[in-house]
């Protein structure tokens, strides 16, 4: 039970469980003090025989209160419990039913949801007469219908969802899909409304006792005795405020603990103090339209800070294209986000030089950067918003920006939209992302940074999404933006075959580093990490052994929190000796525009060729074993 | 394809319509039916239950001529109908008056009363919810987390009518500022709003920010972000919407419950509404009256839902809500 560790889940737990005790133990210990008529002491106020004061018989109504839990309570869950499983069960259905049926169902919930839950009592307080049993049905009843319909609605958004199209692509039967991809991922907002019904069932049997429809005497609950105060409350508050004190304890019990476990239930981390990191230093520009020096980012973790970028340093010229390439976890997203300023809170940037276009990029203007600094995004299917046609938000750039009215604006995206090669683009302007296919949305995203007069275009794994035809379209379209419009392009990607074609230089990450920097032209020929020589050897070519398995790079690469010290490749190296798991190696010069990052090139110990030979079909395992790690 | 899926959005708006039209009949008619078996589920006598115990026979057998309550079920039934469609709600047992009278004296008070507190509700929460989803989005501000969590939990676990009384006792009672009672005074709306609107207020704060939450973790957010929009725009014009569905949901749940909860707080406030009449029809076994009101409250009910589909539907170009 994660929900405890929260104080405030403790707290409300353990008023759970005194109230739970108080239900199970008041009736036996109190029941009959609780009962005791008295006479002499009708109708009395608060005093140090009576706690509460007395009712219009004489009894007791501190006893009567803490007796009243049992009923109050068990009514309640009783209540709760009846309604949430109907709820339930009658949400899910049309996700599993066949469809006619599930129609059927759906119909029939929303025709009871529309009855609120008081007006659904006092129905049935008029058919069964005013009692117990009837407030129990019309509150469950009451409950049934709006959670169901939460559920519905909740599994229609989500089913919109890309993963639920993937599961479903994938054949997930329906069944399997409800249970282990929907009901979890809606999930929060169910048990926060199940705890919100369970507090609400007890207030509203204190609602309706109240209006002398719930609990009839000789029996009691809360809602009964607050009802017998009220009407004196001007005379002596106590009578009613005791029992009105337990109905607001019991409901926030519910509530508060419901709202941690809900917070629980969503995984959401404790952040931990944040150590103060490293102070940033400016130092005067250099060369080139993009300077990074010692980027390093920070992130929070369960064991202190976590650095997934650890001290990136490159350049980018005017218009040229650079690619990025390493596998997934090597920080190259993480690069690019910090280098266009979107890494959110907790996440911390740090460098010794961070500038774009001769300035640093904390004091560019906001305008500056959406109007020179342009983003593609991996995925095309996510990074529109639904509810916005592309027009409009290609257009806001330009409105926000540049200044222009609405006309002008909508005049340029369908100019820019052009630009990518979009067919009929003024109709287009006018559709929804839902409405264009993958390769479609990735040029829409490409004109959005069109929009303005970009300067450099950072696309984060850009094709990564798409089939291979049209990730060559992109490709090409970027490649036509930096010739066409002299931008620098930054292009991320794992795949080093993308940046091959289409880049003039080449950032090879692992672990958060750059371990070699070259330009394209010497890739194939004079490549000298074991690991971009491992990457290259992975690729398959018309020469590679179609028999044979798909050539890969044994092990994985460690997690950011993983990482000692010595070279982060070094276990997956077969080069690797004692110095290279002891200290981390430094970029080196090893030729014009080429660092390289490994001691065991320092030592001048192994060519290229040796490194070749030695790395390449080894690390490349041909057999499972090697793969298999 | 993709001028298929554009087509398809286009027509779906005739058969949403089309749908949409025949459920609200549906469950007018199905409302319409319990409104009408209510009185003949009730065990015994409905008029003799009314008249007590003391009328004679006659009398009774004379009202239950008069009610029409002799005839064959089909045929009350039908007249039922038919009375509904000329504004016929049928006579209180009880003032021998047209029910449709006392609905027409008791429904402007009690609307103004739920359209009012409604009105408050979004103009409250929904601010309020994106303001502290900003502030605490990606686990800021814990402190201020933990108070606005906190703070709504316990105000939505006041139940309106005890919520009602401690205004009485402070406003009204203790520091005399406002009327208690009534609706003639100036002013004496402003108890029974603010009784109705603060525990639903806190709710949908709680919600909005939950569901804001989760939405700014979507990729279009990035976008927009990237796109170096001004935080307002990222927040109303990109994230909002997204997260209006559940929003809207849960706010036509409860302007139901708001509806509801008038009955609570008429009671305490003694406000002439259709609340403060239904229940003491029920009480004094006024069948007729009971039969009208709950019609009156389930149709409004009934509109406001069809109201907020009509709106999600137009909010959501993915149409999943249209193709339902």
């Amino acid at each position: 039970m994660r929900a405890l560790r929260t104080p405030v889940g403790l707290a409300s737990g353990v008023l759970l469980v005194l109230l739970a005790a108080l239900a199970v133990f008041a009736p036996l210990l109190w029941g009959s003090q609780a009962g005791a008529i008295d006479t002499d002491a009708l109708q009395q106020g608060s005093s140090a025989d009576h706690l509460l004061g007395t009712d219009a018989l004489g009894r007791d109504i501190f006893y009567r209160v803490l007796v009243a839990t049992r009923l109050t309570l068990g009514l309640a869950l009783l209540a709760t419990l009846v309604g949430v499983t109907a709820g339930l069960v009658l949400g899910s259905l049309p996700s599993v039913l066949p469809r006619w049926a599930g129609r059927i169902v759906t119909s029939a919930v929303n025709i009871a949801v529309a009855f609120p839950g008081l007006l659904l009592a006092l129905f049935f307080a008029v058919i069964f007469g005013t009692g117990t049993i009837g407030a129990v049905l019309a509150i469950a009843f009451a409950i049934t219908p709006s959670f169901a319909r939460l559920t519905q609605t909740l599994t229609a958004s989500i089913s919109g969802r890309d993963f639920i199209a993937a599961a479903r692509v994938c054949g997930v039967g329906r069944f399997r899909l409800l249970l282990r991809h929907i009901l979890p991922n809606i999930a929060e907002p169910l048990v926060i409304n199940a705890t919100l019904a369970a507090g609400s069932a007890l207030t509203a049997f204190a609602g309706l006792s109240f209006l002398g429809i719930g609990v009839q005497a000789p029996s009691y609950d809360w809602g009964r005795l607050l009802g017998e105060g009220l009407n004196r409350i001007y005379i002596s508050p106590a009578p009613a405020l005791g029992p009105a004190v337990a109905v607001v304890l019991a409901g926030l019990a519910f509530n508060l603990f419901g709202e941690a476990a809900a917070s629980a239930a969503g995984h959401r981390q404790s952040v931990r103090k944040a150590p103060k990191p490293v102070s940033t230093v400016e130092s005067p520009s250099g060369e080139g339209l993009l300077n990074v020096r010692n980027l390093r980012v920070s992130f929070p973790g369960a064991g202190g800070w976590i650095t997934p970028v650890r001290g990136v340093s490159f350049t980018v010229g005017q218009g040229e294209m650079i690619g990025v390439v390493g596998e997934s976890g090597s920080g190259k997203s993480l690069t690019a986000l910090a280098v266009s300023r979107l890494v959110e809170h907790p996440g911390v940037v740090t460098a010794d030089r961070l500038e774009f276009a001769g300035k640093p990029l904390r004091e560019t203007s906001q305008r500056e950067l959406g109007t020179s600094l342009a983003m593609v995004f991996q995925d095309p299917m996510t990074s529109f918003n639904p509810t916005r046609r592309i027009g409009r938000q290609l257009a806001e750039v330009s409105e926000v920006h540049q200044g222009m009215s609405r006309k002008a604006a909508s005049a340029r995206v369908v100019d820019r939209l052009k630009a990518v090669r979009i067919p009929s683009a003024e109709r287009r302007a006018r559709q929804y992302p839902h409405e264009f296919s993958g390769g479609m949305r990735q040029r829409a995203m490409i004109a959005m940074g069109l929009m303005g007069e970009p300067r450099l275009v950072i696309a984060d794994e850009p094709t990564t999404a798409l089939d291979v035809t049209v990730q060559r379209e992109v490709l090409r379209l970027l490649a036509r933006v930096q010739e066409e419009r002299s931008a620098a392009v930054l292009l991320i990607s794992h795949d080093i075959t993308v940046v091959a074609q289409t880049c003039d230089r080449v950032l090879v990450m692992y672990a958060g580093r750059i371990v070699e920097e070259l330009p394209t032209a010497e890739l194939f020929t004079s490549a000298r990490h074991p690991y971009t020589t491992a990457l290259l050897a992975a690729v398959p070519d018309l020469e590679t052994d179609r028999d044979a398995p798909l050539a890969v790079i044994p092990g994985r690469p460690p997690e950011p929190a993983e990482i000692g010290v010595g070279c982060p490749f070094a276990p997956r190296c077969p080069l690797a000796d004692q110095r290279c798991r002891e200290v981390e190696p430094e970029l080196e010069q090893v030729g014009v525009g080429h660092q390289v990052a490994c001691w065991r090139l320092a030592d001048g110990m192994p060519s290229l060729e040796e490194a070749t030979v030695v790395g390449g079909p080894a690390m490349a395992g041909r057999n499972g074993e090697a793969s298999g790690e | 394809m993709t001028q298929v899926a554009h087509e398809v959005t286009g027509s779906s708006w005739l058969p949403f319509a089309r749908r949409r039209a025949v459920r609200f009949l549906t469950s007018l008619w199905v409302l319409v039916t319990a409104a009408f078996l209510m009185i003949h589920l009730i065990p015994g006598d409905p008029v003799r239950e009314a008249l007590g115990m003391t009328a004679s026979p006659d009398v009774v057998n004379a009202r239950r001529e008069a009610l029409g309550l002799n005839d064959s079920l089909v045929t009350q039934y039908w007249h039922y109908l038919g009375g509904l469609f000329s504004g016929d709600f049928g006579t209180s047992l009880v003032s021998g008056t047209p029910v449709a009278d006392l609905i027409g004296d008791r429904l402007p008070a009690t609307v103004q009363l739920a359209v009012t507190a409604f009105l408050v509700v979004v103009v409250v929460a929904v601010p309020v919810g994106v303001v502290m989803a900003v502030l605490t989005r990606g686990g800021r501000r814990r402190g201020a987390e933990l108070g606005f969590t906190s703070t709504s939990v316990v105000l939505a676990a006041i139940p309106e009518f005890l919520l009602a009384v401690g205004l009485v006792s402070l406003f009204g009672v203790a520091l005399g500022l406002l009327p208690v009672a009534g609706r003639d005074a100036p002013g004496s709306s402003v108890l029974p709003v603010l009784a109705l609107a603060i525990g639903p207020a806190a709710v949908l704060a709680r919600i909005v920010r939950v569901e804001l939450l989760s939405v700014l973790g979507n990729d279009f957010v990035r976008t927009a972000r990237a796109k170096r929009l001004p935080a307002r725009l990222v927040y109303v014009r990109h994230a909002l919407p997204n997260a209006l569905t559940a929003t809207l949901t849960l706010g036509a749940m409860m302007l139901a419950s708001l509806v509801a909860g008038t009955v609570l707080v008429e009671n305490v406030f003694a406000w002439p509404g259709l609340g403060s009449t239904i229940v003491g029809s029920i009480q004094q076994k006024d069948y007729p009256a009971v039969q009208g009101i709950v019609l009156v409250y389930g149709t409004g009910v009934l509109l406001v839902n069809l109201a907020v589909d009509v709106v999600l539907a137009l909010l959501d170009p993915r149409s999943t809500i249209r193709e339902a």
